[in-house]
């Protein structure tokens, strides 16, 4: 005798092309305090790098001290994380870029971590265009320590305790231009389409790209006289266009009439898509990226979208001319000189 | 060793006293300016006597400057294979004007002075042999061009001394072409230079005036001359280093430099593609940051720098110590502080190296006294970086560094390079899961994973000391303490591990020295000035790597009283050595020090020893 049971067919389960999970992208869960922007932006690494399809296994994660540098531990569970030391997160990312030129980067930082005590290896970063996505989650306030003004604090800006901040800020997306870096973009972390699609066109950038998140701290930075607060953020965000990402696995489809939109090709064939606004804004005219960013500033408005990128320029792997399998699993018969080789050195200084 | 007779090693240094020919012992003292090309000069010179087959070592003393301070360079010949430095100069080449006549009036009586004639040193004492030299006007009569005179004095000088010392000019010749290899011009322009100082000396002196001369031995045959920095950087290329990150400071600079020479040759594949990475560096932070971040996603990778250097990476040391990752850190140590006498010799980082940065931790630190164990160091320590999965020193000096020593040529390392315990993917299907912290085997030492091992368990996220076994975030205290523990336990494996010292136990004697590095050259000549002229017998322990071994306690054990000699004002490895020996043995210990920048010589650590034991018997 037979018995025959029925079962309800699986619930199809989502993958991406690579066949991975949103799961797949998940992290532990977020210490942050509750509404923190911090988590917004992880929310979309976690969809960005599960719509592009990258294997979780050949990224790494790294940061520095900090709120922002906590929340590497909260997205891919399954790739190697490295928290470091305050403001060197740029340092141990190039090392490992060095060690195995095959892995994805991907550095979170924050306003502290880059635009005070990481100051010095953050534009060196920049410089030698080390291939990784580099965020900043800025807030404008120290956090983990209670309070205290970043660099990134703008003028006038009142602190929780209602002391003034005098001092300029520095503007880091200005400062990656001046300094050479090919893929600048900022965006607010209460925009999480703009966010999504900013993040995937980073994933098809060779060489270091810049993210600039304004990420308001809801514990100290999110009063009325901030100026990166979630209502001034949304009161005063000026939106260069908006923005989408065509992977290049995908058809790239018409949307819009001609002549509304740009596209951009990557390094990887993907395309970013900007719909026009008014202003006709040219992200790859370096010029016109620079005098934008600074009438924003006069006019205390905060620029969000792809403000720079060039796909021409070459990374820093490319320069040192390394070997195409990583250095770090090269076997010991390919990285030891011979015997003859020695011995030829040492008739040379006899 | 040299093995001679007490009674016939009296009978020559009578011979020295009374003034007969003194054959292949004796120092040359060249005093020029700064930046005036002389190096070249010098190391022609100590080659063409280390050609002759006379065992020779020389060492730079120069100032912090470019051009224009003083700086001197003494070259050593001596037959019995002393090669520490010596502290009277026999032969003195007065170059520069501004210090001529203290060099001069520093001299013994009796002593050799070959000097630019318009200096007039021969005003200053009536006790030495002068033999004056117009090294300018002989230049003008080679080149009207004032540059190329100043260089080309300098190749008469050598040409001056050849003559007098009796070096043959066939070897200076040789040594010639090989420093200007390749340059014809700058070979011929330079022979000339020589046949002129010759000549004038010939047609001008009496050599004979001149006791010090050099014969012909077979004591250099297959020897190579190297300084330490080139040594060492062998060592790692031979250890298959792949990234190199550092900033340049002296006395480390010409580590990292010669080794990005040598990969150009000798690590660039068939392809064309280099198997290798070499950045210079921001500063001292980001050169061991990249280190850090390239030996944690598994690459063989160093850095090298000094004192200064070591003070800005305390942070990323503590990180490397208790996150637990290899990475290879070379100190060539000088004088202190950034704005010191960069450019002096002291062995003086030995507490900042072991207990280096914050909280508690504690390192290895390997201590090269030769050219030979940098290369042989420098090798190792990057098995011992991986396989002890922390950040492993390598403590040399300025004077092993910068200065040229003579060495038997470096033996090819045949072992298989020791990965240390590295999970891969296979590994992880089979195991199924890993602890990234646990002890596993015992020993103190984690399995790891590397950044793309392609296995979904692989990853884990490092962080300083906040973590439990499985790498997972955690503020428990017996997660804290067991992990700390676990660290003190591979502190402990480590130790059977590291270098070994080396140890001479002297038949009848009750007294032993203890010394490391550079310090070793000084210390061996000693042992035999004191059996020659003290009848004393010295047992000698060398320390090769911090922690110590055992045998440290068996040697206290074995003695009454242990001289440590070292190159620092406090006694830093005698401190050490305080914390570490069975209290009933500290008493035992006693300290001897140099540290006035110049390195130590056998002559003072002898007298040190004479007096101290002097007053132990009162």
């Amino acid at each position: 005798m037979s018995t025959t049971t029925h079962q309800p067919p699986a619930a199809p389960k989502h993958v991406n092309r690579l066949g991975f999970t949103m799961a797949d992208y998940k992290g532990a869960e977020s210490t942050l305090c509750a509404g923190c922007g911090h988590d917004a932006i992880t929310a979309q690494i976690i969809k960005a790098f599960y719509e592009y399809g990258v294997e979780p296994q050949r990224v790494a994660k790294l940061s520095g001290i900090g709120c922002s540098s906590k929340t590497p531990a909260y997205f891919l569970s399954q790739s190697h994380g490295f928290n470091g030391v305050h403001g060197r997160m740029p340092s141990v990312a190039t090392g490992v870029m060095l060690a195995n030129k095959s892995l994805v980067s991907i550095g979170v930082s924050g306003d502290g971590d880059t635009a005070s005590i990481g100051m010095g290896q953050f534009v060196h970063l920049l410089r030698r265009n080390v291939p990784m996505i580099y965020i900043i989650e800025n807030n404008g306030v120290y956090g983990l320590t209670k309070g205290q003004f970043s660099a990134t604090a703008d003028l006038g800006s009142k602190a929780k305790s209602g002391v003034m901040n005098d001092l300029p800020a520095i503007d880091v997306c200005t400062i990656a231009i001046e300094l050479g870096c090919n893929f600048v973009a900022r965006s607010f972390a209460g925009d999480p389409k703009q966010m999504v699609a900013l993040l995937k066109a980073a994933l098809g950038h060779r060489g270091t790209a810049l993210f600039d998140v304004i990420s308001p701290c809801v514990t100290f930075n999110n009063h009325e006289g901030s100026t990166k607060s979630y209502k001034y953020a949304k009161d005063h965000e000026e939106l260069l266009h908006e923005i989408s990402f065509v992977p290049f696995f995908e058809q790239i489809t018409v949307d819009y009439a001609e002549g509304e939109t740009t596209d951009v090709g990557l390094h990887d064939g993907s395309h970013i898509r900007l719909r026009k606004t008014d202003k006709g804004y040219d992200p790859t005219n370096k010029g016109e990226a620079l005098d934008t960013l600074r009438k924003c500033q006069e006019s205390n408005e905060f620029l969000t979208g792809l403000i720079y990128i060039n796909e021409m320029k070459p990374d820093f792997l490319t320069l040192l001319n390394m070997a195409d399998q990583p250095l770090a699993t090269l076997p010991q018969e390919r990285v030891q000189p011979k015997e003859d080789d020695l011995r030829e050195i040492m008739a040379e200084l006899m | 060793m040299p093995n001679q007779s007490p009674q016939a090693l009296v009978a020559e240094e009578e011979q020295r006293l009374n003034g007969g020919p003194v054959i292949n012992d004796f120092s040359i003292q060249v005093a020029t300016v700064n930046g005036s090309g002389s190096q070249s000069s010098n190391t022609i010179l100590m080659r063409s006597i280390f050609q002759m087959g006379i065992p020779v070592s020389g060492k730079n003393l120069f100032p912090s400057n470019i051009a224009g301070l003083p700086t001197w360079f003494t070259i050593r010949a001596n037959k019995d294979g002393w090669i520490a430095r010596r502290k009277e100069i026999d032969f003195l080449v007065a170059m520069n004007p501004e210090t001529a006549r203290e060099d001069v009036m520093n001299l013994d009586p009796n002593r050799v002075v070959v000097y630019e004639e318009t200096l007039k040193l021969n005003q200053y004492r009536r006790d030495l042999s002068f033999f004056p030299v117009p090294f300018a006007k002989l230049a003008t009569e080679i080149t009207p061009d004032s540059r190329l005179r100043k260089l080309l004095a300098n190749m008469i000088y050598v040409g001056v001394v050849g003559e007098l010392l009796e070096i043959d000019p066939a070897e200076t010749e040789t040594a010639l072409t090989k420093q200007f290899k390749g340059k014809a011009k700058a070979v011929a322009l330079n022979k000339t230079a020589l046949d002129i100082g010759r000549k004038y000396a010939k047609e001008t002196f009496d050599r004979t005036l001149v006791p010090y001369k050099c014969q012909r031995m077979n004591a250099t045959k297959g020897k190579i001359i190297i300084d330490g920095n080139a040594a060492a950087a062998l060592g790692c290329m031979f250890a298959g280093v792949t990234v190199a990150t550092w900033y340049p400071i002296t006395p480390s600079s010409s580590l990292c430099e010669t080794l990005a020479d040598y990969m150009k040759d000798y690590r660039i594949e068939k392809d064309g593609k280099a198997n290798f990475a070499i950045v210079q560096a921001e500063d001292e932070l980001a050169a061991v940051g990249m280190a850090i971040g390239a030996g944690w996603a598994g690459a063989r990778s160093m850095t090298s720098t000094a004192g200064p250097g070591i003070s800005l990476m305390q942070e990323f040391i503590g990180l490397g110590y208790y996150a637990e990752i290899p990475t290879v850190i070379f100190d060539i140590t000088r004088v202190g502080p950034s704005t010191g006498l960069p450019t002096r010799t002291q062995q003086s980082d030995i507490l900042s190296l072991v207990y280096a940065s914050h909280g508690d931790t504690k390192h290895i630190v390997l201590l090269p006294a030769s050219v030979e164990e940098c290369f042989q160091m420098g090798y190792d320590a990057f098995d011992l970086a991986e396989r002890f999965q922390t950040p492993i020193f390598v403590m040399s000096d300025l004077d092993l560094g910068m200065n040229n020593w003579m060495s038997d040529p470096f033996n090819y390392p045949k072992k298989k390079f020791d990965r240390g315990k590295v999970l891969s993917a296979e590994d992880l299907k089979r195991l199924g899961s890993f602890r990234r912290y646990a002890d596993v085997d015992g020993d103190g030492i984690s399995y790891r994973t590397l950044p793309g091992t392609n296995h979904p368990a692989a990853a884990y996220f490092t962080r300083g000391s906040g973590h439990n076994e499985n790498a997972v975030y955690s503020e428990r205290p017996d997660d804290y303490k067991g992990n700390m523990d676990r660290l003190n336990k591979k502190y402990e494996t480590a130790r059977q591990h590291i270098p070994q010292p080396e140890i001479q136990y002297a038949n009848g004697t009750n007294i032993g020295f203890l010394a490391f590095g550079t310090t070793h050259w000084a210390i061996i000549e000693s042992l035999d000035q004191l059996q020659r002229e003290y009848n004393t017998r010295v047992s000698y322990y060398r320390l090769r790597a911090v922690p110590f071994t055992k045998h440290l306690t068996e040697f206290f054990e074995k003695h009454d009283r242990v001289y440590l000699v070292e190159q620092n004002r406090d006694g830093q490895m005698a401190m050490l050595v305080k914390l570490e020996l069975p209290v009933e043995l500290v008493g035992k210990l006693r300290s001897i020090r140099h540290y006035s920048g110049i390195p130590i010589d056998a002559r003072f650590v002898t007298d040190a020893l004479v007096g101290a034991e002097k007053g132990e018997q009162n």
